[in-house]
């Protein structure tokens, strides 16, 4: 399903606050705030989690220079159960809050939901993004963190980041949301866990295919498609699924992954980076700043997620998986 | 002959590991699984006769690996259901002592209050 | 794009496992444990006076005492991601799934968290383990009683 916005809200600040390890990152640069302990020195891995965004929030309000009085909407979403993190920080910010869930998705199902609120005119501002904590995640979806498992090279590691932005409404000087498609779930029957790349692959280039589509836009219409958690694999196996139904090699060099990158070649991190903060956290530092400074002029980020359960991967379900985009421009 | 002592140890042990290394890769396992398969594969060696030669032969090639598990277990029940029967079997397996999950018990509670995941990649 | 079609892609673009490496690996760093255990029967038979009917389980438990120090110490998983099953199979293997269960979930108490969960990896082990000894001899009993084989 595609939107256009009529009214181009923007994105009037952004913050993106990391984890020690993310020092790392090849992005690290342009995060607003990296703390030394993962938990934030706080007792367990779920409370530095809601600390972390919590952070994230007080620099967006910070630098749009209003409180959180002025903020009409906290739309944010995590993949610890429930989402008590972003529920917890909820608490603390006492803004009106969405929790959403679309896995890895939530950094942009948030902005787009944002977006409609602004253009109906029912909201000024709203505080959207998304985070996640390696402790945290991993633990739940996988092993204990010291668990001396093998993990194969299709494996991600899970970014502890969080990434927000305030959307408003349109202001020529900031990066402006035109056009989002929300995904459809999809599915091709994978069930590894360690692979989520390829399980993700299909939805984005459903959901990339459909906003092209319906948007009468070609790759060379972007200056960048960035899809949000594939890894190394998936995002090579999402080329070739384009390359197969005609995209040129020049094009496809457009096609690139936030969760590909963020660690640069370090192989430590095995296909790269995932989790809902992985893509916020370069959606929101990077390419915002990437699109104000005007390299960018108009990209389109394609956030995947994978809607899993390790309730559900453990009764042998395969992995639905979706993703949803945003079109930004900057005039 | 020492060295051959340590020699058929490394090498018992590392083909077991290797044996558990090919399940999980071409079986698609889980460690979990893998473990699984061969705890029950060393008690029925066990059952058989086979693996307390395997132990007099490597030693601790034999002994370290999961498998002895199934192994003790297997002869704490055969101990047990030779003295008295029927009713050994059952009580067998409750008087069957593990110095392996006692040691995990233990140590596993004493370091949850030492350490802290940390979660470093590798 | 059909399943079937999109299996075959994502298995082409997929790197393959790289079976020869990974049983390797497993061989070397799981036969090293394993002659590092041999060696802790010797000094136990030597310097206690332990047999070698009676040295496994000193030998066991000072294994897993090694294991919880890689393990708290986060070395464990590096271990384990470069040898796979060469350091799951041996018994160190087995505590470190004990141990890591259990710091984990030290945030939840120590009833609810460590009580509740330190088996959560190690107890199908154990369940297995105990399951297959106890109809196995089973088996032998009626084996026995029939006069097939002996004790």
């Amino acid at each position: 399903m595609v939107i256009v916005f009529q009214s181009k809200p923007s994105i009037l600040a952004n913050a993106v606050v990391a984890g020690p390890l993310e020092k790392k990152s090849v992005f690290y640069s342009y995060f607003d705030s990296v703390v030394e302990d993962e938990r934030w020195n706080q007792k367990t891995n779920e409370q530095g989690h809601s600390k972390m965004i919590i952070e994230a929030c007080e620099i967006i309000t910070k630098k749009a220079n209003i409180n959180n009085l002025d903020v009409d909407y906290f739309l944010s979403g995590d993949l610890v159960n429930q989402m008590t993190p972003s529920n917890f920080a909820a608490r603390e910010l006492a803004i009106s809050f969405i929790g959403l869930f679309s896995a890895c998705a939530t950094s942009v199902s948030s902005v787009i939901i944002s977006s409609l609120l602004t253009e109906l005119g029912a909201s000024q501002y709203a505080i959207a993004g998304a985070a996640s904590q390696h402790n945290a995640i991993e633990r739940q979806f996988r092993y204990p963190i010291e668990y001396g498992g093998k993990k194969p090279a299709t494996a991600q590691w899970t970014a502890t980041a969080a990434g927000y932005v305030l959307v408003g409404k349109h202001n020529p000087e900031y990066p402006s949301v035109v056009a989002a498609t929300v995904g459809k779930v999809v599915d091709y029957g994978d069930t590894n866990p360690f692979h989520m790349g390829g399980a993700m692959a299909p939805a984005a280039f459903d959901t990339i295919k459909a906003h092209l589509k319906k948007r009468n836009q070609k790759f060379q219409d972007y200056d960048l498609i960035m899809t949000g958690d594939l890894g190394k694999v998936g995002l090579k196996i999402l080329q070739t699924m384009f390359a197969q139904s005609g995209i040129k090699p020049e094009e496809l060099q457009l096609l690139r992954d936030a969760g590909a990158e963020f660690y640069g070649e370090d192989e430590a991190f095995l296909a790269g980076a995932s989790g809902a903060g992985c893509s916020a956290a370069v959606y929101f530092s990077y390419i915002i700043q990437q699109l104000k400074t005007g390299r960018f002029k108009r990209v389109l980020l394609c956030a995947t997620g994978a809607l899993l359960s390790p309730l559900s991967f453990q009764q042998g379900e395969s992995i639905p998986c979706t993703a949803h985009a945003i079109e930004l421009t900057m005039e | 002959m020492i060295f051959i002592d340590f020699l058929l140890a490394f090498v018992i042990g590392g083909i077991i590991c290797l044996i558990g290394q090919l399940i999980m890769d071409y079986g698609k396992l889980t460690p979990g699984h893998t473990l699984s398969i061969l705890v029950v594969a060393g008690a029925v060696l066990s059952g058989l006769g086979l693996y307390q030669p395997l132990i007099d032969l490597a030693g601790g090639g034999a002994t370290i690996p999961i498998t002895s598990f199934g192994h003790s277990l297997t002869q704490g029940a055969f101990a047990e259901a030779e003295k008295h029967g029927w009713v050994g079997v059952l009580t067998g397996m409750f008087e069957v002592t593990s110095s392996g999950i006692s040691a995990a018990i233990v140590f596993g509670f004493i370091a949850a209050f030492i350490f802290k995941p940390k979660g470093k990649p590798n | 794009m059909q399943q079937e079609q999109y299996k075959n892609l994502e298995q082409q673009v997929t790197p393959p496992t790289p079976y020869l490496k990974n049983a390797l690996k497993a061989f070397f760093v799981g036969g090293i444990i394993c002659t590092i255990g041999h060696a802790i029967t010797y000094f136990y038979i030597i310097f206690f006076d332990f047999t070698e009917n009676t040295v496994g389980n000193p030998t066991v438990s000072t294994m897993i005492f090694l294991s919880m120090l890689l393990t708290g110490f986060g070395l464990y998983t590096k271990l384990g991601q470069f040898a796979g099953a060469g350091s799951a199979v041996p018994v160190t293997g087995f505590g470190n799934a004990v141990i890591s269960a259990a710091i984990e979930h030290r945030t939840e108490g120590i009833v609810l968290g460590v009580g509740g969960n330190i088996f959560k990896l190690a107890g199908s082990v154990i369940l297995f383990g105990v399951a297959s000894a106890f109809f196995i001899s089973l088996i032998k009993l009626i084996l026995v009683t029939i006069g097939v084989v002996q004790w």
